[in-house]
């Protein structure tokens, strides 16, 4: 029977219980595991010749983690009611219950991290003492991922700390490190290694028929609950406020959260595990669940391990990096892989600006310094790596090169020349990335000898905070440049996804969606506000107006006359804004560099929109409902991420996802833009799309290959076999 | 229906609430034990004649919990015969005991009651009380609870108020309530609350700043950004996503003040007077209750309105003077606009803003203000209304006779 947990019982009577998911690198919840540890609990309680245990994990990675969310992602599509999702944790929480009231001490050694349901099992113990180690950290991260603690987290850690302290822990999900751990009380001791085992045994043996304090007759919470406690308009009544401003109710998990805590608190522990247990189906049994797990952690996380990189290439790090143009972008590229430990050079036209390129990166490292995240000696070692110049020669020696100048053809030809001058041969491997955002690549590629081994690197701005990085493919590029391309993204950190050579690639194109339909709104005289407010309450990270602002009018005037130029196919003229933009253009409002673009700058004070909008775009004396124009904004880039499935600009439904997410703050609750199309139902997309299109023109129609897969049922993600 | 009158009212002087306000070392109990004594010595009350006693009081918790009521009338001396109860609807709780009279008499259950209210808001803060209006997650994410203060500042922003506007208008309060009390125009009704030793502890309203000017005003920092940034403005963008932020203009000197303070009104009908041979002052013509949109909390007076002159038959020109609670300076503003009133015909002698606002008394007392400045002026008909949280109102009309 037992294959994942197993047990010693000592001369003293205490048991040693080692948890050790067979075939698993890590412990994790399963069902075997769970009946287990249901069969270990009964053990406890009625073997007369155990006085106590301690438990402990087998595992060198970690104590253990939580639920293995490939259970649970798939429960949204199984069309689970929500007591019926409720009862999917419900023997693993019995088993905790179980364990907690065994009747004998049982302590806990936490020989590394214990997150989510890894935790909740140690706070089902009745002591906990974690190893002095920064690794091992603890925490209850499930509300990151649209849940929440099911293992009698929401209840237990309010019980054990008070509620103050937990809604924090419950509601952010950080991890917490042993220091804090301990200043916290969510463990009772923190010891070097060779102490863990005896510690907790020492405990066992001083603590003989222990109980939790809330099994006891007239517990009380730390602090107080329910609605008279003393805190308890901070931490309902304007925690609830704190929550719906930061969700704006698109993610319920905390909230849900916050009703666990309160309902549950102020009952017995037993009723409070049902009451917690019941909000969690209902998480469960909901897509947003689905779409965080799924796009934000188990998709992300493949893209961060490379899952799509071409097989059979050998790993090649950077070791030299050329940076071509030391402005924004390039210095951020520079910043970024300097901190990742690779040596860079920066070069510009002139050793000043080359030099100014590196200062950028000296203050963004003196930022790090100053808020704790890195130490000075940390970051004089990265600054030293970085080599500043406006000497091709010195660009000698660099296996990988992103070109980061000014967005034209022609100067970025002139760089690719005096480069290749430079560098005389190209070594073995090398590759010749550009990052840009909107020249297509296979055309670049052609000013470089060998367009093989070129291709696209879109970083975003400002580099060093932003993740994504979407790889561009030409018509030419080899699987060599993919495979070192990937290689160098994960090496930075950041996550990649793939797409093919197409005007504004993937995520321009959305990008560009969004921003146009928020102008078009403000064309048809839809009230400024109302668009923005929209866009904030429907979840985007940054609304449309305001976004254009910072990314500025006159780079928009630029692409569009590039697109004319180019004489590309009238849907990436974006007939829409154009309108808009020439007029702004024309005022000189050109955005934030200009210190008014839609919205005002006054220095020293928050931003505001343009009162003279009104009067360039007057206001339609009917205004649309708020559910309208989050519909447009939602559906307009969901229905043009559709179109590059379509057109194969993006092979992979989870980069589009991760993509939209990532690089454009496409709502985080949706899972991204294809995941959207899932959550509202094909078939009901397709026919929102076709009003929305008979309303405010035919960029809203779908196409026929969009009709055929919302009949047939064909999902962007195939629901797995056995579902 | 019988008709129903207003026999007499009196009230303490409004203290600073504050630990270092003067009726802070005064127990609530003794507040109302006070006012209703001295409405028993002032008529002559036979306590038997009561049929029964209410008074609004908004947290009714700790020493104010536990019907106060009748607490008071024990100490108050009205005998062991006397029932009491308290009320709560927020602010609106003094005038609906009013009300309450109004409904016993008129249908024949009374020939005399009293009404009224009490709260030492510095003895029991505001807020203490709980409920789950403000804490329970499965109410607030449907039906939130917005401060007051955030739903006064949306109001602004919905109608354009500036915060010089509002300024200014606290301004001519300051000055009003400054007036009539130099010139003696609230003595009728008011008693000077006493200690356990006889000596006087405030005889008159204490927080007036008569000479307040817009510079003064200017100076004080906006109450309710702290609340709305935390969540609570963008509850109500949703509602109102037309608005780009909520501008947040209310300060201290525009919001009413914190205050401890009771009141009490002997309402009975004719056959009553006559008996006690008692003079009436007014007619009680109409009272209305209702409830409108909660995220605006403060905007049941003007549909309230609407219902108890509809219900009276009267026109907003019928009504000679208006007592609109200055919970924060742009209820009454709003409602002037909103009804075309002339800032002279509205809360003649200042309001909460200057006198203080407490709550489970304050509604009582403007009518009691009321009657006092129609008798001053010979006017006829008053209009007395407050807004009570979560958007609720109530409304009488009353009539000399």
């Amino acid at each position: 029977m037992n294959n994942n947990i197993h047990m010693e019982v000592d001369s003293e009577g205490i048991a040693l219980i080692t948890l050790d998911v067979a075939s698993r690198s890590v412990n994790v919840f399963t069902n075997d595991f769970t009946a287990e540890l249901c069969y270990i609990a009964n053990a406890l309680s009625s073997r007369d010749d155990i006085t106590g245990a301690i438990i402990t994990s087998g595992k060198k990675a970690g104590f253990m983690a939580g639920a293995d969310l490939l259970d649970f992602v798939n429960v949204y599509d199984r069309n689970l009611s929500s007591v019926e999702a409720s009862k999917i944790v419900a023997p693993a929480a019995q088993a905790l219950r179980q364990l907690e009231k065994c009747g004998k001490p049982v302590a806990v050694a936490i020989n590394g991290f214990a997150l989510g349901g890894g935790f909740e099992l140690c706070l089902a113990c009745h002591y906990r003492v974690l190893i002095d180690d920064p690794k091992a950290v603890v925490g209850l991260p499930e509300v990151t991922v649209g849940l929440l603690p099911a293992g009698g987290g929401t209840q237990r850690l309010p019980r054990l700390i008070g509620i103050q302290k937990a809604l924090p822990l419950l509601l952010n999900g950080r991890h917490v490190s042993p220091a804090d751990a301990l200043k916290l009380g969510i463990v009772d001791a923190v010891v070097p290694s060779a102490d863990l085992i005896n510690t907790a045994r020492q405990w066992v043996l001083e603590h003989p028929g222990h109980q939790q304090p809330w099994d006891i007759k007239g517990f009380k919470v730390p602090g107080g609950a329910g609605a008279m406690a003393p805190h308890a308009n901070e931490s309902f009544s304007v925690g609830m406020a704190k929550i719906r401003r930061d969700t704006q109710d698109n993610e319920p998990a905390p909230l849900a959260i916050l009703s666990c805590v309160y309902e549950g608190t102020q009952l017995p522990i037993d009723q409070g595990l049902k009451i917690e247990a019941g909000y969690f189906g209902q998480l469960l049994a909901g897509p947003v669940a689905r779409n965080l797990m799924r796009t934000m952690f188990i998709n992300q996380g493949a893209a961060r391990k490379l899952s799509k990189r071409p097989a059979g290439i050998d790993k090649e790090p950077v070791r030299k990096l050329g940076v071509l143009g030391a402005g924004m972008m390039g210095a951020g590229i520079a910043q970024v892989a300097a901190a990742a430990g690779i040596d860079v050079v920066l070069l510009d036209t002139t050793q000043a600006t080359a030099d100014a390129g590196k200062a950028r990166i000296a203050s963004g490292y003196a930022r790090d310094v100053k808020a704790g995240r890195s130490t000075q000696q940390d970051a004089d070692t990265k600054l030293a790596r970085v080599h500043a110049t406006p000497d091709f020669e010195r660009l000698q020696g660099c296996d990988f090169i992103v070109e980061a100048v000014f967005e034209d053809r022609t100067v970025k030809g002139e760089a690719y020349q005096k480069t290749m001058a430079a560098l005389g041969s190209l070594p073995t491997g090398f590759v010749m990335a550009s990052n840009t955002s909107t020249l297509p690549v296979s055309g670049l590629a052609e000013l470089w000898p060998s367009p093989e081994e070129f291709i696209g690197l879109h970083f975003f701005s400002p580099v060093e905070r932003m993740t994504l990085v979407e790889i561009i493919q030409g018509r030419k590029t080899s699987q060599h440049a993919l495979a070192r391309a990937l290689d160098f993204v994960a090496q930075l950190g950041k996550v990649p996804i793939v797409v093919n050579d197409s005007p504004g690639f993937y995520t321009s194109r959305i990008f560009c969606a969004y921003i146009d339909e928020g102008m078009a709104m403000l064309s048809e005289g839809v009230a400024p506000a109302l668009i923005e407010n929209a866009a904030r309450q429907a979840g985007f990270a940054t609304p449309p107006l305001a976004v254009t602002d910072e990314v500025s009018l006159d780079l928009q005037q630029r692409v569009i006359g590039q697109a004319i130029a180019d004489k590309l196919d009238p849907k990436f003229l974006r007939l829409k804004a154009q309108p808009i933009v020439a007029a702004m253009v024309s005022k000189g409002r050109l955005g934030r560099k200009t210190a008014g673009g839609f919205y005002e700058f006054p220095s020293g004070q928050p931003k505001h929109l343009w009162k003279g909008l009104s009067e360039v775009f007057p206001l339609a004396a009917h205004q649309p409902e708020l559910q309208d124009v989050k519909n447009r904004l939602l559906y307009i880039q969901a229905l043009e991420s559709a179109r590059c499935v379509e057109e194969q600009v993006i092979p992979e439904a989870s980069d589009a996802d991760i993509g939209s997410v990532l690089a454009l703050g496409f709502p985080k609750w949706t899972g991204g833009t294809l995941s959207f199309i899932e959550t509202v139902g094909p078939v009901n997309f397709v026919a929102q799309c076709d009003l929305l299109a008979d309303q405010f023109g035919e960029r809203f129609r779908p196409s026929m290959w969009l009709r055929e897969r919302a009949t047939t049922r064909q999902a962007f993600y195939p629901k797995p076999a056995n579902v | 229906m019988t008709n129903v009158y207003i026999y007499d009212h009196v009230r303490t002087p409004r203290g600073k609430g504050r630990f270092d306000g003067a009726l802070h070392a005064v127990p609530p109990v003794h507040l109302a034990a006070a006012v209703l004594s001295a409405l028993r010595e002032r008529n002559h009350i036979n306590p038997d004649d009561i049929e029964d006693v209410g008074l609004g009081v908004v947290m009714p918790i700790g020493e104010q919990g536990a019907d106060i009521t009748r607490s008071a009338l024990l100490l108050a001396q009205y005998g062991e015969d006397i029932s009491g109860y308290q009320l709560n609807r927020f602010c609106t709780s003094g005038l609906d005991t009013v009300k309450m009279g109004f409904g016993l008499i008129g249908s024949g259950q009374a020939d005399a009651v009293i009404g009224g209210g009490v709260e030492s808001m510095s003895r029991v803060a505001i807020g203490s009380d709980g409920g789950s209006a403000y804490t329970d997650t499965t109410v607030g994410r449907d039906y939130p609870y917005i401060p007051n203060g955030v739903c006064a500042d949306l109001m602004a922003a919905l109608d354009g108020f500036s915060r010089d506007d509002i300024d200014g208008y606290a301004v001519e309060s300051q000055r009003r309530a400054g007036m009539a009390q130099t010139s003696g125009w609230f003595d009728g009704s008011l008693i000077p609350v006493k200690n356990a030793f006889g000596e006087t502890l405030l005889a008159h309203d204490e927080l007036v700043r008569a000479g307040t000017t817009l510079a003064d005003l200017a100076k004080l920092k906006p109450s309710f950004a702290t609340a709305g940034e935390a969540g609570f403005d963008s509850i109500v963008l949703r509602r109102y996503p037309q608005l780009e932020s909520i501008p947040h203009i209310h300060t201290g000197g525009t919001s009413s003040g914190i205050v401890d303070g009771a009141c009490a009104v002997l309402l009975g009908n004719e056959a009553y007077g006559k008996r006690q041979s008692l003079h009436p002052r007014a007619r009680i013509v109409a009272a209305a209750t209702c409830a409108s949109e909660p995220l605006l909390s403060l905007g049941g007076p003007i549909p309230v309105t609407e219902k108890v002159l509809s219900r009276a038959g009267l026109k907003i020109g019928d009504i000679d003077l208006f007592e609109v609670n200055e919970a924060f300076a742009v209820v009454p503003m709003r409602y002037m606009r909103h009804f075309g009133i002339d800032r002279d015909r509205i809360n003649a002698n200042g309001g909460a803003i200057a006198l203080g606002h407490p709550l489970g008394a304050t509604g009582a007392m403007l009518l009691g203000t009321a009657l006092d400045e129609l008798e001053r002026r010979g006017l006829s008909r008053a209009l007395i209304t407050l807004c009570a949280a979560a958007g609720q109102s109530t409304a009488i009309i009353i009539e000399r006779v």
